[in-house]
This record gives structure tokens, sequence and C-alpha cells, in this order.
């Protein structure tokens, strides 16, 4: 009688456990604001609407060495711009893929994608280019009245110095002809560079590249160690206003090209998001009725087990937090379906035990121990399954991946301890009442 | 069993549908979506009544894009597939499509995705290396789980027939949405792939159950009865689990189907068939495929 005592104190506390889960999964859906009602749960782009844009870096004229710092630039410059942009939680990430580097930017709530684009692709790339000798120059020019090296351009090449070693910009009037200036000043690596530049080329045009288009050449009088440089183009004060602002916020390291868009409206993000929750609804509750119809008390018991497994899922995806996505909704579904399979695997084993004459009690002892090495190998091709599709996957295939994983190994341990520790604390008795209850029939 | 007795009709009716799938696979191939070919999708919603499809299809084609397709979608809406798009193709596609040069007075843009070569390429790619990656590991999954020699059939054959049960539940679905491609216009997807990767994975596990049950019972046995009858036995004992297991499963993702998100309802149907085709497999395919097969080589021998 102890150890029923105990049992029945375990299934209480779990009881407890479950009644704790539930009101905590619940918070902040039903009613925000109360007792640890303020965590709510992470919805994916594809449930709350919003845009996911994938740029791909320009690394070619980075050493190899400095590729990820620059990538980390990168990511700092792209942020900020984001954060101007007013957007909750914005996810900006540097991806390495294969050779290619990628920024990946997620603006959740963003419908109007193309002035999201635009802040963030609007920052501008400054170049500085130097003349090209005049012999190459010439060739490339005869080259191209036969349309050929049209991308070509004949009169600069790219050097060493871009917007990556800028440190500010500042707006100035040139005190004689008051027009507006703008002064850069470089960092220390930059300033190098910028007087090798100038040594190399007093005499010459250095062309000053915005975006890839020409806003100035000026010609090199002297050797400049300063580290500090003017541009001085036909703008008017406001455009000079405007650049000087865009650089601050940070001259791209390297250049952006957009190579992936995905936006979802709200409509179709709150649409998926209701229609997720209906057939989850729905889903969880036919197989209740169906465990219940089918395997009466174990069944409902069983019901008890899945109730607490779907709590503790969700407590689970909240405090991760698991980010939850149309397909990530589906990889819970499916996973409460394979929930199941474990306690039907138990009940099916227990029913074939006391048919073979087994007494209720021994049935459902070895019920138990019997069914684990199915449950185990049945839900091993499935966690092999979600690994791989979660190291190989795109973020919507990942959301299914780790729902169904982390459902999986959840599953386990409701069928096992959960749905184990209510049967037993029922008390079992060989008494036809109990038989009935089972479902069994007794040769 | 009836299922041992009767199974040369399985086999002509497993036969029949494999050959329709089949079929529908090398006669129409896939349908691949944006995000395995590259391109943009454009889904919109009309606020008042939705213009003509045709009118639709006429106000695109005088775009001059390299090819697109015009879909209604839903009760007021379109679906729109471009290849390439230039970056400010998107605005104009989207005036074309309201006729109007202040769309959001006459439209709703639902979504909008635009895949570019190199990703696409990436993730025809990576749908490949996870197909093979899942296949090795489940064929290791299964020459473990068959480690043990046991008689009369050698362990190999258990995991051949587990193979043969697995290709014809993935060629089910994928012939189905060769067929769906075909007329209904459904796309073969990276969420196609993993639903196809999540049945190869419960397929296996699910004839697995079955095998491990006649290897039971043939060792209970030691050699009384016939392997016929063995099987047959096995196959009475587990059927019930196996048939409430899949139907749970069954129940969620029908339920899903039905109710779900537009964008998870061909993945519910994908895994709905390979759930279907892979619990009759297991029951009425592979155990049978085994007698079949002792009972061949018995007579060779």
């Amino acid at each position: 009688m102890q150890t029923m005592l105990k049992i029945r104190l375990i299934a209480i506390s779990l009881l407890l456990a479950g009644v704790f889960l539930a009101y905590f999964a619940g918070a902040n859906f039903f009613r925000p604001g109360w007792f640890l009602g303020n965590i709510g749960y992470r919805l994916g782009l594809d449930l709350q609407g919003g845009a996911h844009l994938v740029y791909e870096a320009d690394v070619s004229s980075i050493a190899f060495g400095e590729v990820s710092e620059s990538m980390e630039g990168l990511r700092d410059v792209i942020e900020r711009r984001v954060n101007a942009f007013g957007v909750t939680e914005p996810v900006v990430q540097v991806q390495k893929s294969g050779d290619s580097n990628r920024l990946i930017v997620e603006l959740a709530g963003v419908f109007d994608t193309d002035q999201a684009i635009q802040t963030i692709g609007q920052t501008p790339y400054l170049e500085f280019k130097t003349e090209r000798a005049e012999s190459e120059r010439d060739k490339i020019l005869s080259a191209q009245e036969n349309d050929e090296f049209i991308l070509e351009d004949p009169y600069f090449v790219s050097s060493e110095l871009t917007g990556r070693f800028l440190k500010r910009s500042v707006l100035n009037f040139d005190s004689t002809t008051n027009e507006p200036v703008v002064l850069l000043e470089f960092n220390d690596e930059g300033a190098e560079i910028f007087g090798k530049i100038t040594k190399d080329n007093i005499g010459k045009r250095v062309a000053i590249y915005l975006d890839g288009f020409p806003i100035s050449a000026p010609v090199v009088q002297s050797e400049i160690t300063s580290g500090s440089a003017q541009i001085t183009g036909q703008f008017t004060p406001d455009e000079a206003r405007t650049l000087v602002r865009r650089l601050n916020s940070g001259a791209l390291p390297v250049p952006i090209k957009l190579i992936a868009q995905q936006s979802v409206g709200a409509s179709l993000g709150g649409e998926s998001l209701a229609r997720g929750l209906v057939a989850g609804i729905y889903g969880v509750l036919a197989v209740a009725l169906f465990l219940i119809l089918r395997y009466r008390l174990p069944g409902l018991i069983a019901v008890f087990g899945l109730a607490f497994y779907v709590v503790l899922i969700l407590s689970v995806f909240k405090i991760l937090p698991v980010t939850l996505t149309a397909a990530g909704i589906a990889g819970f579904l499916l996973s409460v379906g394979m929930a199941v399979d474990a306690n039907i695997l138990i009940f099916e084993r227990m029913r074939e035990e006391t048919r073979w004459g087994a007494d209720l009690e021994d049935a459902v002892e070895t019920g138990f121990k019997r069914a684990w090495p199915s449950i185990r190998d049945s839900n091993i091709s499935t966690l092999i399954t979600s690994t791989i599709l979660y190291w190989f996957g795109t973020s919507i295939i990942r959301g299914f991946a780790l729902t169904l994983g982390v459902g999986v190994l959840a599953s386990i341990f409701s069928a096992l301890v959960v749905t184990k520790v209510f049967v037993f604390a029922f008390g079992l008795r060989n008494s036809m009442f109990s038989f009935i209850l089972y479902g069994v029939k007794r040769h | 069993m009836l299922i041992i007795r009767f199974r040369k009709f399985l086999y002509i009716f497993s036969f029949l549908v494999l050959a329709t799938s089949l079929f529908g696979v090398l006669a129409y191939g896939f349908r691949l979506g944006v995000d395995f070919s590259g391109g943009s999708i454009l889904e919109v919603e009309f606020l008042g009544e939705r213009p003509d499809t045709a009118l639709i299809d006429q106000k695109i084609s005088d775009l001059n894009l390299s090819s697109y397709r015009v879909q209604p979608a839903g009760d007021n809406g379109f679906i729109v597939r471009v290849g390439e798009l230039p970056p400010e193709g998107r605005q104009d596609l989207i005036k074309a499509l309201a006729g109007s040069d202040e769309p959001e007075k006459v439209l709703s843009i639902r979504r909008f995705d635009s895949i570019g070569p190199t990703i696409g390429r990436e993730l025809r790619r990576n749908a490949f290396v996870s197909i093979a990656l899942v296949i090795v590991l489940i064929l290791a999954f299964v020459s473990w789980a068959f480690r043990h020699v046991s008689k009369p059939v050698a362990s190999w054959k258990y995991g051949v027939v587990a193979i043969l049960a697995l290709i014809h539940d993935i060629l089910i679905p994928a012939g189905l949405f060769a067929y769906l491609g075909r007329f209904y216009g459904a796309e073969v997807d990276a969420l196609f792939v993993t639903a196809l990767l999540t049945i190869l994975g419960f397929s296996v596990h699910d004839t697995i159950v079955v095998f491990d049950r006649i290897r039971e019972n043939l060792r209970k046995s030691e050699g009384v009865g016939n392997f016929e009858s063995i099987v047959g036995k096995s196959l009475d004992e587990t059927y019930g689990r196996s048939l409430a297991t899949s139907f749970a499963i069954f129940l969620v993702l029908a339920s899903l189907f039905w109710f779900g998100a537009s964008a998870t309802r061909y993945f519910a149907l994908t895994l709905l068939i390979g759930v279907i085709a892979g619990t009759y497999s297991s029951i009425c395919l592979a155990s049978p495929l085994l007698v079949s097969w002792q009972k061949r080589s018995g007579k060779l021998n």
C-alpha cells in the first residue's frame, strides 16, 4: 500500500504540474499581463506576416582572412539600418553557404517590402578608383567599339580603398564658393591606403564612386597622409546632407545583392495561424475521441497523458523559444499522432497479455516493459529524419524538423512516465468491472 | 490469415497502383516550385470582385516577362508565377494586376516569394543531399535492426523486402504529385521532399514492427509450424497496432489537410498518402513478399 500511496502522490503532482503547464502554455494567449503572461509564442514570418530577405555579399575585394570580419561589420551596419526602421525583434544573420557569404534579414510585421529593401540597400557603397594606364584604357575603348568588355570601366580601376575604412563624414561648406563639401575621415588603415594612393597618383585623377556611379574625380595635388579627403560634387546642400547621414550610418564594407525574398501579408499570416490552431484542436480532439472509444479507461488515461504532452510541448516552445511556423504546426501535429503510437503499443501489448491469461496488473507491467523496444525503434527513424532535415533544411523545414523532433522526445516521456503513473494510480483489480473498463476479454 | 492466402491479388493490385504512379512520374514529371527552380510567385487578393483570368493574363503578357503562369486562388485571388523578375518588376507586376497605379486600393498582397537561381540550385542540392543521407542512415538502421540471422529466411532478405516496401511508399505519393502537378498545378517544393523523408522514416519503422514480431514468433516456435502460418500469426498480432497508430496519424493529418493553413495543405496530403501507403505495404505487401520469397527459394533448393 505504501507504493500505491507514493504512486498516487506522484500522479497528483504530475496533475498539478500539468495544470501549471497548461496555464503557462495558455497565458498571454487568452489574457496577457497575468502571472507569467507576458511571455508569448514566437511566431514565424509566415504566421505573423513579414519579410525574409537573403542578400549575397560580394567579398571578392576582401582578403581571405578578413572576410568574416567584414561580414560582421556588414551585419552591424544593416542591423543599425533595420533598427532605425522600427521593427520589433529584427533578425540579421550572417550565413556562410559554400563559397558564398550571405546575410539574412527577417523583418516581422513589415509588409511594405519595397520600402524595407530600399532602406537596407540604400546604404551607400563608397569606392575610390584610380586612373587606368593610357595603353590599357585605349585597348578597352577600342574593344568596346566592337561590343566587348562592355561592363569594364575604361577610365578608372578599383583600388583597395572603400567605405569600409571610413571613420566618419562631415558636411562642410567651401569658404570661397560656399558650395557644400563632404569631408571624409578614414581610420588608420584607410589613411595609410589613401596616403599610398595619393602618392602614386600625383597629377592624376582619383575618382570617388558611390553605389557604382562616379560622383567626383578630383586631381591629386600632393600626397595626403592625414587620412582625410573631401568630395566636392555638384550637390545641393540637401543632397550633401543626406549623403553624409548615409555615410555615417554606415558605409557598407562590402557590396550586397538581394538574391531571394519572401514576404507574407498580414491577412495570409493571420489566416494561417488561425487555421493551424483550428486544425490542431480538431486533430487532437479526434485522436482523443479515438483513444477513448478504442481503449476505454486506458484510452482516457492516455488522453490525460496526451494533454500533458501537448501542454509540455507548448511550454517548451515558449521557453526555448521555438519559432512557430505553419510547417512547425504540422510537425507538432504529426508528433501528436506519433505520440499516440507509444500508448497504442503499450495498450495493444496489454490486451494481448490479458488474452493469454495474465493478471491485469501483470499485463500492465509487461505491457509497458515489452513495448519499450518497439517504442524506441519506432522513434529512432523519425529522429534520424528530423535531425537531417534540421541540418540541411531552410528555415521552413527547420521549423518542421524541430517541432517533430522535440515532439517525439516529449512523447516518449509522456507515454512512459505520465501514462504509466496514471494507469498505476488508478489501482487495478481483477474484477469484471475493470476488465470492461480496460476493454479486455478473458479466455 | 487471409492476407497471406490472397497475396497474389494484393500483388496485382499493388502492381497496378505502382505502374500508374510510375507512369505519372515518367510521363508528366514534376512541376518544380519556385524554391527549386528559382523565380517569383505572387499571390494577391482582390478587395472586390476579381477580374477575369483571361484579362489578367493579357495584362501580364503586356509586361514582356520571360515566362509566367496565372492561376485563380481562393475566392477572390490569383497566384502568378513568373521566371526571373528584376527588382522593380514586382511593383510593375502588382500595378498591372491591379490595373491601377495605386494597387493597394484594388487588391492586397498575400505573399511574394522571389528566389534567385543560386538559392534554387542550392536548395535542390540540399534536397538531394538530405534524401541521400536519410536513405543511407535508414539502410544502416534496417541492417542494424536485422543483424540477428534467423532461419528459414536469411536476415538480409528482410532488409531487401523492407526497402522494396519503402520504394513502394515513396513512389505512390510521388506519382500522385505528378498527376496533381499535371492537372491541378501542384508543385514539388522543399516541403514535398520533407514529407517524403518523413514517410521514409515512418514506413521503415512500420515494416520493422511486423518483421520483429515474425522473428519473435519464429524463435518461440522453434521450428514447429511452417513459415507461412507463422507470418500469418504475426500479422494477426500486429495489424491492430499498425492500423490504430496509422489511424491516429491519419486523423491529425486529415485535420491538417481540411482545416490547416493553405501553405501546408499539399504537405499534409503527401504525408497522408504516404502513411496510407506505408501501412498498406507493411501489412499487405512486405510480409506476403517474404512468404513468397521463402517458398520460391524452397522450391529451388
